[in-house]
């Protein structure tokens, strides 16, 4: 469970700044996360999350900030940087018609030469892939015809076909009924047992982020505003103040229980 | 199954090459036919019991005619599946995209202003055309791509087409212009728009042939590349892809191709619509199945095509882009009733 501090961290980011169309989004953000180690950064809406998650997975130009695994992000291909980074975004495209089997596939295109076809190594990899999230029954069905519980899956499934070590999931959450939420953050965290995976999410469910997080990174307005254990960061005060929320926040069994109370008038 | 679709789509052309030479004013039994053509396989001598006279419209004639429209409709089907990939657009095609139009003022620009408006001048292709129509091809998809982006970010499916329309519509004005101004030439350069399958020669074939081969290669090579590009730029570059660097070399093969189809044949159209749509419906939605697959059935439906057009008002023949757009028209409304969804 406690993160081995042997070896480079998997995310290295010192003083990151990111801005988009002349407006700062990112200033001076700094972010490290242990291999094996799972990190749900949260912050009120705007706060800049998505972003530092897209920098992170290599998506936008962030000269000199960011370390994977000991080697500086811009030293790395594309290709080779997405066989050690794998990224599930808020809301996945879902091409019309594609099969299960097929986008599943497209994880393996890191490993598939540029002029090639899959070989039959990448054919198993994604049935195993497929078996371990029980999606076995599904290969041939239509991606677009799947439940959301089932659409998120296959998203995970992709990603894990990619083999990376490192995975960035932007609110995996987010389109998930209660019980669908659980079910995906379970699959989550047993594979990150199982393979030694590295998570870095996003979330805005609170209580549930603090489950699942063994440390959280709170953002607000493009800043690290708190670091560290799910108690640590998920106080009263803090949310009263970056989130402006009312709050109550009561011990759980795996976590602190955020619940939200309906402010006094004033 | 996907094999199935393979063998069909051989077959297809087999047949689509046996009817063209067969059918027409003087009809030769198929048999006696196919036995014609494999003779042209060195070392093969089979009695075909066809005189002279009817060799020579088989191997002169029918031949280069069939072989031409085999080689365009393989090629507009192609370019057409690829432009759909590329633009994530079910109705992105050679013609409404507005890129047959670039090639199209290239070829009447190189005819009217090079001095090539005498009669006959255009019978055999010059060099220079098909150049010109790869020139005005990727001017017409800078602009309409240019234009279509013009609605900012939210780059909708529906204004890439309206764009094509757009560009279409300016580009064809430019070419009436010119007619206008050139009358001498409106005479081979609408021999020529209304579709020269007609007048084909091995010539035509020949020159048509490197830029088909090198349009087809790239597009095949790069097929897969079509189906990581289905799911958004971002997604496809944390696959690894350079999605930019993929579709500029896509957009360049697919206009190359169809440019090498219109400098050869004209202007027909839908062919880039119906048969990858087709192929869509009965084989699957993967690129990597649409692509080889539309150019065989394309290969086969416009040599088909082309026998509907000339036995269809015998003696007189029906310009084969007329007969395109007759089946294309109704086509076109099914798919933009299927495709409502992913328009809006």
């Amino acid at each position: 469970m406690s993160p081995s501090p042997a070896g480079p961290p998997a995310v290295e980011v010192r003083g990151l700044h990111v801005s988009l169309d002349g407006t700062p989004i990112l200033i001076g953000v700094d972010l490290t996360v242990v291999a094996g180690e799972w990190v749900t950064v949260i912050g009120p809406n705007g706060a800049g999350k998505s972003t530092l998650l897209r920098a992170v997975g290599g998506l936008l130009p962030a000269p000199q900030a960011i370390t994977l695994f000991g080697t500086p992000s811009t030293a790395l291909r594309r290709r080779d940087r997405a066989r050690v980074v794998a990224t599930v975004t808020q809301s996945p495209v879902v091409p019309p018609g594609m099969s299960v089997l097929d986008y599943v596939l497209l994880g393996r295109t890191p490993y598939i030469p540029p002029l090639g076809r899959e070989s039959t190594a990448d054919i198993e990899a994604v049935h195993e892939v497929l078996d371990r999230l029980d999606l076995t029954g599904f290969h041939s069905r239509e991606l677009a015809t799947l439940s959301g519980g089932e659409r998120q899956r296959v998203f995970l499934a992709r990603a894990l076909a990619q083999g990376a070590t490192l995975l960035l999931l932007d609110e995996p959450t987010s389109a998930l009924d209660i019980g669908h939420q659980q079910e995906v953050l379970e699959v989550v965290d047993q594979l990150r047992h199982a393979h030694g995976l590295t998570v870095l999410a996003t979330m805005h469910d609170l209580s549930l982020a603090g489950e699942y997080a063994d440390r959280m990174v709170m953002l607000a307005d493009g800043r690290v505003v708190a670091t560290g254990t799910p108690h640590e960061v998920l106080t009263e005060r803090l949310l009263a103040t970056h989130y402006r929320a009312s709050v109550r926040v009561v011990p759980g069994t795996n976590g602190p229980l955020v619940v939200p109370v309906r402010p006094r008038r004033a | 199954m996907r094999k199935r679709w393979w063998v069909a789509g051989v077959l297809a052309v087999l047949v689509a090459l046996l009817a063209g030479v067969s059918l027409g004013p003087v009809s030769l039994p198929p048999g006696s036919v196919a036995a014609e053509l494999l003779n042209l396989i060195p070392g093969v001598h089979l009695d075909s019991g066809l005189t002279e006279r009817e060799i020579a419209i088989v191997t002169e004639l029918r031949l280069p005619r069939v072989v031409l429209g085999l080689l365009v409709g393989g090629l507009l089907a192609l370019a057409g599946g690829c432009y759909q990939g590329v633009f994530r657009n079910p109705l992105a095609d050679p013609y409404l995209l507005g890129v047959a139009a670039g090639a199209g003022l290239a070829v009447t620009a190189v005819i009217a202003l090079g001095g090539a408006g005498r009669q006959g001048a255009i019978s055999g292709l010059p060099l220079t055309i098909p150049l010109a129509a790869f020139a005005g091809s990727l001017l017409a998809v800078t602009m309409t791509y240019l234009l279509g982006a013009a609605g900012g970010r939210s780059r909708s499916p529906a204004m890439l087409i309206l764009a094509g329309v757009a560009v279409s519509a300016f580009l064809s004005a430019g070419q009436t212009y010119l007619l206008q101004r050139h009358s001498d030439s409106i005479q081979p350069v609408y021999s020529w728009l209304l579709g020269r399958l007609a007048t084909a020669g091995w010539h035509d074939v020949l020159l048509v042939l490197p830029y088909a081969a090198l349009t087809t290669v790239v597009v095949l090579l790069h097929r897969r590349e079509l189906d990581v590009l289905a799911v958004g730029d971002d997604e496809a570059k944390s696959l690894g892809l350079h999605p930019q660097r993929s579709r500029y070399l896509l957009i360049a093969a697919a206009s190359l191709g169809t440019a090498a189809a219109v400098s050869a044949t004209g202007l027909i159209g839908f062919v880039g619509i119906i048969v990858p749509h087709t192929v869509r419906l009965l084989a699957g939605s993967s690129y990597r199945v649409i692509l080889p697959l539309s150019l065989l059935f394309g290969a086969a439906f416009l040599a088909l095509t082309d026998v509907v057009a000339r036995t269809a008002a015998a003696p007189a023949e029906v310009p084969i882009g007329v007969v395109t757009a007759l089946l294309g028209g109704p086509f076109f409304v099914l798919v933009l009733r299927t495709a409502r969804r992913v328009l809006t």
